[in-house]
């Protein structure tokens, strides 16, 4: 009745590799898309927007590009709060300097600045493997924090040490700066959000992806039938930093407005992206997506909770916040270690059967 | 001839601050060598690269703190609950009786790690694993913040502190007029003693006792070990136990060093380096690395980092370097050759 492929025949090669073969799921994607463009940012309010839309959009980017390096070619990388930060200074540095162009191109050089700085890192994963990489990508993490921290020129010569995006505007309309719509705001990050996912998803079923889940599965092995390792790695590493980049220039400039590079795009934000990439699901774009809007509602959540309606003080509260999201990440390691994307196959499946239980 | 010997009584004494920045350097080596020598057992034994054991050490240390202290562990806890205002028993341990229940506490850990956590993942990608104990790092953190609160704690078990007039003293002589020995921290010392002794005794356990010769047979070859009788879930208890107990040792030696607080987790993570400098798998490679790491960092933030590059620099040259020498010899130091088979 309502999710059933029964009578749905494909009759050519694109319709059986569409990416939702089932029509329900096609319908649902394009009420959706409706819902996200045409419906939303009529309604949407700065508390919505500030502290669930805007955050989960942003990150859902940074988790898409980091997803395609662990998830997709199984390279394990720390070094997302650094690459992040590159793609933040490169913007800041881009409106600076040329204030007329537009923004959104400051937003997609950027994020291949990025890319460029993610290949330079990349190049030692072509020797180094698995936990020996985490700590190779742990020295960008931490070198680049340290550059854009000591090289004044980074960050204008600023006295504090802080980057401020200045006022730009898309259309006439303001998209940065003190005066902004929670609606301008919004509709820059899920233009950037659909742009990317839609990319991602068509690169990692393409000549690109299936190389990159070779290298995955077993590098030498795909060396043998004819993968290149060197061309995979690298780009695997640079289209993730490309995504990772844009995520970082969108959260300083459209987000966050100012930023203090140690405090914005430390280790602790790297560790929270590989978080939403475990929790939403390896090797998945939907994982993404679930895995970006968990992390950003479980503290808005337990904070709502705590110390909204138990009174709890804020300190411990942010203490129960830590205890909690170890605990997920393990329980979700030992129950589904392919995350909620992995739940919501589990569930498709379910749902092509029911109310049938074979 | 004036000029000349003026000349060159500022270079040595350069030259001596610079031998002390050495001596310095190898001390933090030390410490670092300390946090890394649980990571070489846990993944010996398990195969498993654990990123909580810097948060092994600040729980214990807080642990440790809090049993001197006689704090109520979960104080601010049960008081946002219930509205009570608990916060310490009231008395004060003794610093051996604090140190034996904080090992206690620690094997108990140990036994919850295996029980609720390894247990299930066995046979997993190592990948997974490293990112339970990621997963672990947080719990702990909040877990130990919760049950001891988040504030600075001094630790004070009686290690003797500051420059050690001794050493000052008794290397006076080597410098001029103005040079009155090299500075050295008691502190770093003892750890330094502590630190040797550890290595020693540890190697002896492996070396010359049964469960010593049972944790070598796992670290070998699991099934192996398994189809000749050993028990792989009470090797990891014993080998998590120990783990414990060097990240309480390393706790107390950092604790003493700078205060109990979170930043003692972040040991960890130079940890890292140097164990891909030493390789993963052996323990004394887990010294040199740290020795090696404590002086580079030391003397290039000395000689490079502070005069040109605007210092700091001790953040990430242990990184760097570590990549660096990865990308040359890929297995450290002292590890075994990586064989990879198809």
């Amino acid at each position: 009745m309502l999710y059933r492929e029964a009578g749905d025949f494909k009759t050519s090669y694109a319709k059986d590799n569409q990416t939702f073969p089932i029509k329900f799921d096609r319908v649902a994607y394009y009420i959706l898309l409706v819902v996200a463009f045409g419906v939303v940012p009529f309604i949407i309010n700065d508390y919505w927007a500030n502290a669930v839309i805007v955050p989960f959009l942003i990150y859902a980017i940074a988790t898409i590009g980091l997803n395609i390096l662990i998830g997709y070619c199984g390279q394990l990388s720390l070094g997302t709060g650094g690459f992040m930060a590159v793609g933040a200074f490169a913007s800041y540095k881009l409106m600076t300097a040329f204030p007329e162009v537009s923004i959104i191109i400051h937003i997609l050089l950027a994020g291949g600045i990025t890319a460029l700085v993610g290949m330079a890192f990349g190049l030692p994963s072509l020797r180094i493997k698995g936990f020996y990489l985490a700590v190779a990508t742990l020295a960008a993490q931490f070198f680049l924090v340290w550059l854009f921290n000591r090289v004044p020129w980074f960050y204008n010569n600023s006295a504090s040490g802080q980057i401020s995006a200045p006022e730009r505007s898309v259309f006439g309309i303001n998209v940065t700066g003190p005066h902004v719509d929670a609606w301008a705001q919004y509709m820059i990050c899920l233009v950037f959000v659909f742009a990317s996912a839609w990319l991602a998803r068509n690169l990692t079923r393409g000549t690109m992806g299936r190389s990159w889940m070779a290298i995955r599965d077993m590098d030498i092995a795909a060396e043998i039938i004819g993968v290149n390792p060197l061309k995979a790695k690298l780009t695997a590493f640079g289209v993730s930093s490309f995504f990772i980049g844009i995520a970082g220039a969108l959260l300083f400039t459209v987000y966050l407005g100012a930023a203090e590079v140690g405090e914005a795009f430390g280790i602790s934000k790297s560790f929270l992206v590989l978080f939403m990439v475990i929790i939403g699901g390896l090797g998945s774009i939907f994982g993404s997506f679930a895995g970006a809007a968990f992390m950003v509602l479980l503290p808005v959540l337990l904070k709502n909770i705590l110390v909204g309606a138990l009174n709890w003080p804020t300190d411990l509260a942010a203490h129960f916040q830590l205890l909690i999201v170890g605990a997920l990440i393990i329980a979700f390691l030992i129950l589904e270690p392919h995350g909620l994307a992995q739940l919501w196959r589990v569930a498709k499946e379910k749902l092509r059967l029911w109310p049938f239980p074979h | 001839m004036c000029r000349t010997a003026r000349g060159s009584n500022i270079m040595s004494a350069e030259f001596y601050y610079g031998v002390e920045v050495f001596l310095n350097g190898l001390m933090a080596g030390v410490m670092y060598s300390l946090v890394a020598l649980g990571f070489v057992l846990i993944f010996k034994a398990s195969g498993i690269f654990n990123y909580a054991q810097g948060v092994m050490a600040l729980f214990a240390a807080l642990t440790l703190v809090g049993f001197q202290n006689g704090q109520i562990p979960f104080a601010s806890l049960i008081n946002a609950i219930f509205g009570t205002n608990l916060h310490s028993f009231g008395w004060h341990l003794p610093a051996l009786l604090a140190i034996l229940l904080a090992v206690l506490v620690m094997i108990l850990f140990a036994i919850l790690v295996e029980r609720l956590v390894l247990k299930h993942l066995v046979n997993q990608e190592p990948i997974i694993l490293f990112m339970a104990t990621i997963g672990l790092a947080y719990f702990m953190e909040g877990f130990g913040d919760l049950m001891w609160g988040s504030e600075i704690k001094k630790l004070d078990i009686g290690i003797p502190q500051g420059g050690n007039g001794w050493v000052e003293s008794h290397t006076a002589f080597l410098g001029g007029d103005d040079f009155y020995g090299f500075y050295l921290d008691s502190l770093d010392i003892v750890a330094a003693i502590v630190a040797v002794a550890l290595v020693a005794s540890l190697v002896l356990f492996s070396q010359y006792t049964k469960t010593g010769r049972a944790l070598r047979a796992v670290a070998d070859d699991h099934q192996a070990a398994l189809s000749v009788g050993i028990s792989l879930r009470t090797i990891w208890v014993i080998v998590w136990s120990i783990a414990g107990f060097v990240a309480l040792v390393a706790g107390i030696m950092w604790g003493a060093k700078s205060g109990v607080q979170f930043s003692l987790s972040l040991i960890a993570l130079k940890a890292l380096p140097v164990l891909m400098l030493g390789g993963f798998t052996s323990i004394p490679g887990a010294i040199v690395g740290g020795l090696i790491i404590g002086v580079g960092e030391k003397m290039f933030e000395f000689l490079i980092g502070a005069p040109y590059l605007g210092g700091a620099t001790e953040n990430w040259f242990a990184y760097v370097l570590a990549l660096l020498f990865l990308v040359f010899r890929p297995q450290g130091l002292f590890g075994e050759k990586i064989i990879e088979r198809v």
